[in-house]
Order: C-alpha cells, then sequence, then structure tokens
C-alpha cells in the first residue's frame, strides 16, 4: 500500500502541468531567453571594457560587433595550436596576448559571458565546424 | 626606371653580400605633361598610442609606428613629405600625443597630419594643434594641389551638450561600434572655406585629399561614414583628376565615383573586419575593393603597415606594404577609369585569404 501510495503521489507530482519536462510556456521562453540576453549584455560589457586584461585593451578595439570572430567555424583546426581548437581557447589566446592578461577557466562565467556576447552577434549564421 | 629600396630587400640582401635588391616603383608610368614631375610621398596612419599609466604605453601599438617610421626613413630614392592620416592617440590625451609625436620626429622629411577622432575629442584637437597646426589645410607641391580636411566633426548638440565631461566624450566617440557615438562630419564651415580654397585652382590641376574618415557612406554604424559626404563630393567632381586618402578603416577599400577615385590606408595599430562581416547589419563596401588577406591573430602585425604614394600624372598608385603579406598595389587605370589592384583585381587570381565571411 505504502509502496502505491508514494507511487501515486509521485504520478501526481510529475503530471501536474508545472513539472512536466516536454511543457513550457511562452512566459518560460521570455525569462530563458532573458537569462541569455542578460549574460550576453555581461559579455559586451567585458568586451568593450577591457577589464579581463590588464594594459587597457579592449576586445572591441579590434573585433567591433564581435565580428572576425567566427564562432560558426569551432572548433577548427589552428595551426598555430597544432590542433583542433574550441572558441574560448581563441579567446583565451586573445586575453593573453594582445590584452595581456591571465586566461580564463571554459566554465568561468565571464568566459560564458563573452561566448554568449560573440554568438549572439553572429545569430543567423550557419554553423560550419572546422572551416578555415 | 626608378627602384624603389624597401627594408625588406635591405635585409634579403644582407645575405646577399651587400647586393641590394630592388623592386620597380611603378607598374605603370605615365609621363606628367608640362612642368609637373613624378614625385611620391609615404603615409603612415591609425597609431592609436595608448597608455597604460604614466610612461607606460600598450606595447604592440608602439611597434606598429616604429617600424613603419623606421621602414619609411629607409626608402630610396627619399619620398617627397610624409602623410599622417590621423588618430596618432588612442584617447587624445597630452601624453599620447607627445609619446606618438616623439616617434614621428624621427622620420627624414617634411609631415603633414590629419585629424582623427582619437586625437579630438577630448580637447576639440587642442594639443593636437599645437603640435601640428591648423585642423584644415591646403599646400602644392609639384603641381597637385593638397587639401587636408577634418572630416570626424559632429553635430554641436552632442559635441558640447550631451556628455558630463571631455573624458566621458572621448571614451564614447572611441568605441568603433558604440551606438552613442555620433555621424562623422566636414561641415558647412569647412565645406565654405573648401569651396573658396578650390575655386581659386584651375580645374586641370591635379587635386588630392586627405580626411580622416572616408568621403563616401561604407556603413554608419562603425562610421565608415561621412554625413555630407555627397555635398564635399560635389565639390570635387568638377576637377578632371582627383584622388581622396583616408584613413580610418584600417584596411584596404578603394573605389571610384565619378571624377573622385578614393584609396584607404592601412593602420600601423591593429586591422578592422569588413563591416559587411557583421552578420546583423548591411554594408556598402565598394564592389571594386579586393579586401587585404583576413587577419592572422597569431602574427601581431598582420594585416598592418604603411603606405607608398606614387603621384604619376597627378593619379595616385598605392603600394601597401604589408608587413606579414605580400606587398598590394592599387593604382588608376586609366582605360577603366578607375582604380585596380595591379595583380588581384580579377575573381580568377585572388587568394583565399582574401575571402571574408
Amino acid at each position: 500500500m505504502r509502496r502505491y501510495a508514494i507511487a501515486l503521489v509521485l504520478g501526481a507530482v510529475l503530471l501536474s502541468p508545472a513539472t512536466r519536462a516536454d511543457e513550457f510556456t511562452a512566459a518560460d521562453v521570455d525569462r530563458w531567453q532573458g537569462e541569455f540576453d542578460s549574460v550576453a549584455k555581461k559579455g559586451r560589457e567585458l568586451w568593450t571594457s577591457g577589464a579581463v586584461g590588464t594594459n587597457g585593451v579592449a576586445c572591441a578595439q579590434c573585433h567591433p560587433n564581435a565580428a572576425n570572430t567566427h564562432p560558426e567555424t569551432y572548433p577548427k583546426f589552428q595551426k598555430q595550436l597544432g590542433k583542433v581548437a574550441q572558441l574560448f581557447e581563441m579567446v583565451n589566446w586573445c586575453i593573453r596576448n594582445p590584452l595581456q592578461g591571465t586566461a580564463l577557466a571554459a566554465d568561468d562565467p565571464k568566459m560564458t559571458a563573452f561566448v554568449a556576447y560573440i554568438y549572439k552577434e553572429r545569430k543567423g549564421v550557419p554553423i560550419d565546424a572546422g572551416k578555415h | 626606371m626608378s627602384r624603389l629600396i624597401t627594408r625588406r630587400s635591405v635585409i634579403a640582401a644582407g645575405a646577399a653580400a651587400g647586393t641590394l635588391t630592388t623592386l620597380p616603383i611603378s607598374m605603370v608610368r605615365l609621363a606628367f605633361g608640362g612642368t609637373r614631375e613624378d614625385f611620391s610621398f609615404t603615409y603612415i596612419s591609425d597609431s592609436h598610442i595608448q597608455q597604460i599609466k604614466g610612461a607606460s604605453f600598450v606595447r604592440n601599438w608602439d611597434m606598429g609606428l616604429k617600424r613603419a617610421v623606421a621602414e619609411a626613413n629607409l626608402i630610396l630614392p627619399e619620398a617627397d613629405f610624409v602623410m599622417f592620416g590621423g588618430d596618432l592617440a588612442q584617447l587624445g590625451k597630452k601624453d599620447e600625443l607627445d609619446h606618438g609625436a616623439e616617434m614621428l620626429s624621427h622620420l627624414k622629411g617634411k609631415l603633414h597630419c590629419v585629424m582623427g577622432e582619437h586625437d579630438y575629442y577630448l580637447d576639440l584637437g587642442e594639443y593636437w594643434s599645437k603640435l601640428y597646426g591648423p585642423h584644415w589645410y591646403s599646400f602644392d607641391h609639384k603641381g597637385v594641389h593638397f587639401v587636408v580636411l577634418n572630416s570626424i566633426i559632429t553635430t554641436d548638440e552632442w559635441t558640447f551638450h550631451r556628455w558630463p565631461t571631455a573624458e566621458q566624450r572621448m571614451l564614447e566617440m572611441a568605441g568603433l561600434d558604440n551606438p552613442n557615438g555620433s555621424p562623422f562630419m566636414v561641415g558647412e564651415k569647412q565645406r565654405a572655406w573648401l569651396k573658396d580654397d578650390l575655386d581659386k585652382v584651375s580645374k586641370d590641376t591635379p587635386l588630392i585629399v586627405f580626411s580622416h574618415s572616408p568621403l563616401q557612406k561604407i556603413y554608419k554604424g562603425w562610421n565608415f561614414w561621412t554625413d555630407d559626404a555627397e555635398q564635399v563630393q560635389a565639390l570635387l567632381q568638377p576637377f578632371k583628376t582627383v584622388s581622396v586618402i583616408y584613413g580610418h578603416v584600417h584596411q584596404i577599400q578603394y573605389n571610384q565615383i565619378g571624377n573622385i577615385s578614393f584609396n584607404a590606408v592601412m593602420a600601423t595599430a591593429w586591422p578592422w573586419p569588413y563591416p559587411d562581416t557583421y552578420a546583423q547589419a548591411g554594408a556598402h563596401v565598394p564592389v571594386l575593393t579586393v579586401p587585404m588577406n583576413r587577419a592572422d591573430p597569431f602574427f601581431e602585425r598582420d594585416a598592418t603597415g604603411w603606405q607608398m604614394i606614387d603621384v604619376n600624372s597627378g593619379r595616385v598608385t598605392a603600394r601597401y606594404q604589408l608587413w606579414d603579406n605580400q606587398e598590394r598595389v592599387v593604382g588608376y587605370d586609366p582605360k577603366l577609369g578607375k582604380p585596380v589592384d595591379k595583380r588581384y583585381q580579377e575573381a580568377i587570381v585572388r587568394k583565399a585569404p582574401q575571402l571574408h565571411y
């Protein structure tokens, strides 16, 4: 009996509209988009401020609107690195060299913000991993 | 034939027991009529000297300007004069302008300077003027009339009434893609001066105009743009032979509009993407332009450089000295009536790195 009761309670929880995995509302979509946009906005702030470097140089000085970053082509072979590299590795290359800063972890919230901003500016361009 | 000795050829010659290798100074050389003679000048632009703190400056940008000055001084035969195309400083600071001016002071020959927005918006060009004189002016050289414009001014409202401090005004204009910026213009006062200046010049005299921003409309979002470009062009069109040379865009561009040929010059600091590669905006990069190579981020000086400009028969031939790429030569083709790249103009001969996306 007890096992049945648990199953029923669990079933009720799973079937309630708020928790069905395959159901979401327009409000949910708006919230998720808002979360993304706020992270991309943070990325834009970092992109234009030079805050991740030490010499005042900002990403936007060479990459206005994140142009010439080609996020749709990653992962791709970078001959100078001698391997197939991900976008965050190239962001770190720029942080270390032109910005004379310290590399960020791949899952550092600042790196997530950078990548979110780069992809937002490249919206609509077809994925073409490996392209040079 | 005149021969051009470059730093690269000097280095190459070092291994060859002092035999200097030489390059032809121009691919197309036309005889000047009358009393004019062929000559050349060097063009260095967009150095963006950037102060970190005190006597510490961004090394990368310093290296670009130092290298351009050193190479320009090694050119033989010597150029008649040197142009600097604007944006000597990054944020218009006295320390930045002084540091850049110290490097430019090593140049051989007379120097003429163009005002860039990065030189201007902190003190509206006051300190720059102490170093380099008036914001716009003209001069004559060997039968060619040269005009230097300040094309980066904007509305009085934006300049005088929008920002709480001069520092913030400078920062807002310094961000190329900053939506808080404002479109550049030559302005009514300067256009009136230009009209007066040109009224005194015969329409047969070759005319070369220097501006910082393009005197044509390419992409407003990055100020690859001059708002009153058409009105300025109208003053230039009556001349038979007109060239406009501009900086600001940090890339090879060229175009022909009526009688006016346009050439952009490279930056010594860093390259910019072609605006039509920005996926969220439309742009009007001249279809005539064969782009420079895509920059390789692993080479600090790639897609930067400086120029030798030959003035033969009053027409401009720009020889782009590209530090990690083969030189590009863009000159006016009298048969086609427009500037062309001497090697890569036809689509079939272009190289893969010239494709931008």
